[in-house]
């Protein structure tokens, strides 16, 4: 529980009871038909459309007074988006938060799935800017609709066949579209496609909202996620060729960070949580450039770029 | 005679009303495979409205449409599900509309426009879709250094003869055409013809084809149907009935043919 300074004249979570019931039903739907997108009556939430509308109402929806609380924004705790809905909900639902992915039973995110692997109890609510996968190449949405129900997904390959005619690899590097239970092709929403292997069969609920675009879709636990792809161009994911330059981890997804005005540049891990566990346990990076820091064997961080 | 088999499209009574107003009616025929049958008839003559009813594009208010496919013998296209007749139209058919940006993705590379037939029937290796598209542009004649190039940086002829490579990929047996030649200039005009002519025979396609040049139904048409206020009013050989015509209205279009 939180520490008991629930605002005054607002409903448990903001939301009224009613909307909340009528937005549970529409995610047992969604639930049971995989990526298949339910339309929803999104109501107008106290912050601007594409700052997380659509996964606060998830989040409203599914809280309980016992839940635990981690919302990330760009992998991090602490950037103004996360702060701000955590502290939306402390107030609002007098609710604990937390920055420990372990700890937590609700984790609302944006850009990332936390590198720590979630179980069951856990549930991931994304905020999805544009849900339907195939707008790109259609832009009516009676269409898209049709071309869902018929599974008419040929037009997703044309885009990755773009990709490799113009860059000669596959080249969407986020949002890259995946098909579900092999039914329905999905947006996985602003997340690298690094995470895409990372929401396939995982045992968390994962939950997608679109607060403008009125739409709920989800991954039940355990449910094939398949990225498309081509026979002789297989789907991979980023790689770096460097680690972490504060916790040395090879494995995790870098962000690029800019340090001063002369091009000098780093690589640090975009889950600030895995992060700074990694370093709770002992384990250390090169260090920032220029600095003289132990465990610096790669030359220091720089001109590698994720490829 | 020789014994054809069965007719691939069967039309009988066909009719399309827009409220009270008459769109073609009790149109019939039949169209065996390879076989070219040109639609001519003045503006409004309900040409158009009737190629779009044959093609699902429009439901007709009466009639059937008897259609014999590869593999499940004989459909009514008037009451086939909406999800085989797409499967159909994308496989079977193709429509080669008469402006190209109504039927190519103006904004991906003339290679994706081809392949894309190919990948919404499961074609999944780039390579193969790669040089498959390659040779349809050898086939109708553009510069294979164009397989990048969105069609919106090509000429209107091109255009046109990508339209119709992005239908004939995923080889057709029935292609609906809808003035395939209109807006292009004489000598472009001829050579798509010649481009057409050339492919439908190699192929062995049926087509229909609607136009109201009756020179390129003399180029292209075996057989020809003549249409006015929505009725079908002549039909037969083309040479026949464009040497010969019997109805005052054909007598009338093919008197307007401008000599030079």
């Amino acid at each position: 529980m939180g520490d008991g300074t629930q605002v005054r004249g607002y409903n448990f979570a903001y939301l009224d009871e009613g909307t909340k019931r009528s937005i549970r039903r529409i995610i047992l739907k969604a639930i049971a038909i995989p990526g298949y997108q339910v339309p929803f009556g999104s109501r107008e939430m106290p912050l601007p459309y594409g700052w997380g509308t659509g996964g606060i109402q998830v989040t409203a929806s599914i809280l309980g007074p016992d839940d635990v609380l981690k919302v990330i924004d760009q992998g991090a705790d602490d950037t103004t988006n996360a702060v701000s809905i955590r502290r939306f909900f402390s107030r609002t639902a007098n609710i604990s938060t937390t920055e420990r992915t372990t700890e937590a039973t609700i984790i609302q995110t944006r850009h990332r799935v936390p590198e720590t692997p979630l179980h069951e109890d856990q549930i991931l609510v994304y905020q999805v800017p544009i849900p339907e996968p195939l707008r790109w190449l259609e832009p009516r949405e009676t269409e898209t609709r049709k071309m869902h129900a018929l599974e008419e997904y040929g037009v997703m390959h044309v885009k990755l066949y773009e990709d490799i005619a113009h860059y000669g690899h596959i080249a969407t590097a986020y949002n890259y579209p995946a098909l579900v239970n092999r039914r329905h092709v999905m947006a996985t929403s602003p997340i690298p496609k690094f995470d895409n292997p990372k929401i396939d069969r995982i045992p968390a609920l994962q939950i997608f909202g679109a607060g403008r675009e009125k739409r709920i879709y989800a991954i039940p636990p355990y449910t094939e996620v398949k990225s498309l792809d081509f026979e002789d161009h297989p789907f991979s994911i980023e790689t770096w060729d460097q680690c972490c330059a504060m916790c040395g981890d090879t494995e995790s997804y870098l962000d690029e960070v800019i340090t001063d005005d002369e091009g000098t540049r780093m690589f640090v891990c975009s889950d600030t949580d895995h992060c700074r566990r990694r370093r709770d346990d002992g384990h250390a990076g090169p260090g920032e450039p220029g600095e003289d820091a132990p465990g610096d064997d790669n030359g220091g961080a720089g001109k590698g770029l994720p490829g | 005679m020789m014994d054809l088999g069965p007719p691939l499209l069967s039309v009988q009574g066909m009719t399309k009303f827009y409220g009270r107003l008459v769109g073609c009616r009790d149109v019939g025929f039949d169209l065996w495979p390879g076989e070219v049958l040109c639609v001519v008839g003045e503006s409004g003559s309900g040409k158009t409205t009737l190629l779009n009813c044959l093609n699902g594009g429009l439901e007709p208010t009466s009639g059937s449409i008897k259609y014999e496919t590869r593999h499940e013998g004989t459909v009514e296209i008037t009451t086939l599900s909406e999800a085989k007749r797409r499967f159909l139209s994308r496989t079977d058919w193709g429509i080669v509309y008469q402006n190209p940006r109504d039927g190519l993705r103006m904004r991906v590379s003339a290679g994706a426009n081809i392949g894309e037939r190919l990948m919404a029937v499961g074609a999944r290796h780039y390579g193969n879709i790669r040089s498959e598209a390659a040779t349809w542009l050898r086939n109708i004649e553009i510069d294979e250094d164009r397989i990048d190039d969105p069609p919106s940086t090509f000429s209107g002829g091109m255009q046109q003869r990508l339209q119709i490579a992005r239908n004939l990929v995923t080889k057709p047996r029935l292609v609906f055409m809808d003035e395939p030649t209109g807006g292009l200039d004489v000598s472009v005009q001829a050579r798509l013809l010649d481009l057409l002519r050339g492919l439908v025979t190699e192929l062995d396609i049926a087509a229909i084809i609607v136009t109201h040049d009756l020179a390129v139904a003399r180029l292209l048409g075996h057989r020809l149907m003549v249409m006015q206020g929505g009725r079908v009013v002549e039909s037969g050989l083309t040479d026949q009935v464009l040497d010969d015509p019997h109805h005052p209205h054909t007598q009338l279009l093919v008197s307007a043919i401008l000599t030079p």
